[in-house]
């Protein structure tokens, strides 16, 4: 009789293929930059512009994304309502578009000859080619990944909590702020961390949205993208930055909520 | 005073009823689970909404679907311990209690927590979250919470249920303290009948969706008005005055003459409580010779036939019920009207609170 241990071997071999696949492009950017070059990069024209901006935009999109989605979100969690589905399969849908249709969609929404173009340059605000529509692209793009996590943190609260804050003399609104918040807390920072990452790494439809200008549109994975066929090296250094960045913000979600944070993600 | 009045229909069970607590009273609503008896709350309390319905406390009206009032849930000054008891598992203690102050300044909010829980032999938990407290102290926490806006009415489900039963005696007695002292109108949900009979005035039992008897709980034991009730209604109960005698053991002398004699320890006014078969019945002037202790001269006013068993509804000093075999019965010839003895043990005699 045989041990089922070549099923174990398996596994092994199965999870030791997708660990190297998946961090070998990334330890190599940091073997292949030494930490003198990347400081001196980061020096050059143009990559600090690059990085200031995306921390700027991805703030900006964040703070819109929490203000509306979270609202929404426990909309979605707490009501039933004819068409539900329906809501949530079209709030979703940025998730599978690809990021070239995304931009080709908001130009054709919001750009200048879009269907809301008139309306948005009557009201004097001017999006394609200017930093506000790179916020516009990063919102699009990244609200999904957080109004699903938090809909499904606003769901998995009790009920009856909510029901207990009315008899106590609460209104809605105080029990959404004092109850639903803060125990829907460790979703609600995953969802964040999740469009957090995908904001910052967003590329395709910014550049088609609002293009590749150097202070004004050029977040950092456009001026990779910039530099990588003249200048690698620059190109690199700018990457392990926003590899740098990025884990950053995963490690402090994770260390926050000890690892709570991103059990809900896998669930 | 509490009205509830409400119609609905629930899926598969219509909810039809129609209840009126006094001040001060507290009306035991029991019933097995699914009877509809959390619903009758959610509706005082604003929470379920009835097809057809009034709710009156204290002299405003809250719901009346007649004339489209509708109060919601958060005007209603109602005091309700859910049956999980839902405390805020993020906040502490005295910051449960202290959540329906909101209006109070901060510091006063504070206070008035503290002095509830304190009340509630909880002041050493005031910072605990109610994930680290014990069942019986998550049970006090919620009945504090709900009592510190001082409510027009107070709706408990199911308060003890949740509690496992070394603790559950102790929490009853605490409980029905609570409930004494407090003069709002008072609806207590639960599906154990001496539950009822211990901390409720009155006794509902709710069955689908109906109050189907209302009364006392020796009203309801003694003279179930069917089946339903007869089988759900466990004990009898009776009321009387206790002491403790030279023997050891405590008599109770009982409201309307005879005494009992008890191995539990109590005072004062006390209910006693007898499983209806612990008690035999004996032909009349037959007793004092084995080791039985208690003996009271009763009439048979009912007999019921329940499967193999018959129940026969007792009128002594006060009401009881007693539940033996077909055989014995048709051995004694029991018929409505016959003088007979009920006995029973002494130590199957058990002493609540009133």
């Amino acid at each position: 009789m045989t041990r089922p241990g070549w099923f174990s071997a398996l596994l092994g071999v199965c999870l030791a293929a997708a660990l190297t696949f998946l961090t070998l492009p990334v330890v190599a950017i940091f073997v292949d930059s030494s930490p003198g070059d990347l400081i001196a990069s980061l020096g050059e024209p143009g990559a600090l512009d690059a990085l200031w901006l995306s921390l700027r935009t991805t703030a900006a999109a964040i703070a819109i994304i929490l203000l509306v989605g979270t609202p929404a979100a426990y909309l979605l969690a707490t009501r039933s309502f004819r068409g539900k589905a329906a809501v949530v399969t079209l709030i979703e849908l940025p998730l599978v578009l690809p990021p070239a249709v995304a931009g080709i969609a908001l130009l054709a929404a919001v750009g200048p000859s879009g269907i809301l173009g008139g309306a948005i340059e009557a009201a004097g605000i001017e999006l394609s080619l200017t930093t506000a529509g790179v916020v516009v692209a990063l919102t699009f793009v990244a609200s999904p990944f957080y109004v699903r996590q938090a809909m499904a943190s606003f769901a998995a609260v009790d009920r009856t909590l909510l029901d207990a804050s009315r008899t106590l003399g609460a209104s809605e609104a105080h029990g959404f702020l004092r109850v639903m918040i803060p125990l829907a807390m460790p979703g609600l920072a995953a969802g964040t961390a999740l469009a957090l990452g995908r904001a910052l790494g967003e590329f395709g439809a910014t550049l088609m949205f609002a293009g590749s200008f150097q202070g004004i549109t050029q977040t950092v994975p456009l001026a990779i993208y910039d530099r990588f066929s003249t200048d690698f090296d620059s190109a690199l250094a700018l990457s392990a930055v926003l590899v740098a960045v990025s884990a950053a913000i995963l490690l402090s979600v994770k260390l926050v909520r000890g690892g709570e944070a991103l059990g809900v993600v896998a669930r | 005073m509490l009205r509830v009045e409400a119609r609905h229909a629930l899926g598969d069970l219509p909810l039809d009823v129609v209840l009126r607590v006094e001040p001060g009273e507290c009306l035991a609503l029991a019933g097995p689970s699914g009877a509809g008896k959390t619903s009758i709350l959610r509706v005082a309390a604003g929470l379920l909404r009835p097809e057809r319905g009034l709710v009156e406390a204290n002299g405003e009206t809250w719901l009346d679907t007649e004339r489209g009032i509708d109060v919601p849930a958060e005007c209603r000054r109602c005091g309700y311990v859910f049956q999980h008891y839902a405390l805020f598992p993020h906040l502490s203690a005295w910051q449960n209690v202290a959540y329906p102050l909101r209006r109070l300044p901060r510091a006063d909010r504070r206070a008035r927590a503290l002095a509830l829980l304190d009340r509630f032999g909880l002041a050493d938990r005031a910072d605990a979250r109610p994930p680290t407290l014990s069942g019986g102290e998550r049970q006090r926490v919620a009945v504090a919470r709900a009592l510190a806006r001082d409510p027009d009415v107070l709706l408990l489900d199911e308060p003890l249920s949740a509690l496992d039963a070394s603790t559950r005696a102790a929490a009853a007695r605490e409980l029905g303290g609570v409930l004494g002292a407090s003069d709002a109108p008072t609806v207590l949900v639960t599906h154990d009948f001496a539950e009822a009979a211990q901390l409720g005035d009155r006794v509902g039992i709710v069955d689908q969706g109906r109050v189907v008897q209302l009364g006392t709980a020796s009203d309801l034991a003694a003279a179930p008005r069917s089946a339903f009730v007869a089988d759900f209604t466990g004990a009898v109960v009776l009321t009387g005055i206790a002491r403790s005698g030279d023997d050891g053991l405590t008599h109770v002398e009982l409201d309307g003459g005879g005494t009992v004699t008890t191995t539990e320890h109590g005072h004062g006014a006390v209910a006693v409580s007898i499983y209806p078969w612990e008690i035999t019945i004996e032909p009349p002037g037959d007793e004092a010779h084995g080791s039985v202790q208690n003996h009271l001269a009763v009439e048979v006013l009912s007999i019921t036939t329940v499967g193999n068993r018959v129940r026969l509804g007792l009128s002594g000093p006060q009401p009881l019920v007693a539940e033996i075999t077909q055989t014995s019965a048709e051995r004694l010839g029991l018929h409505a009207g016959a003088k007979v003895t009920a006995t029973w043990k002494a130590a199957a005699t058990r002493l609540v609170a009133t």
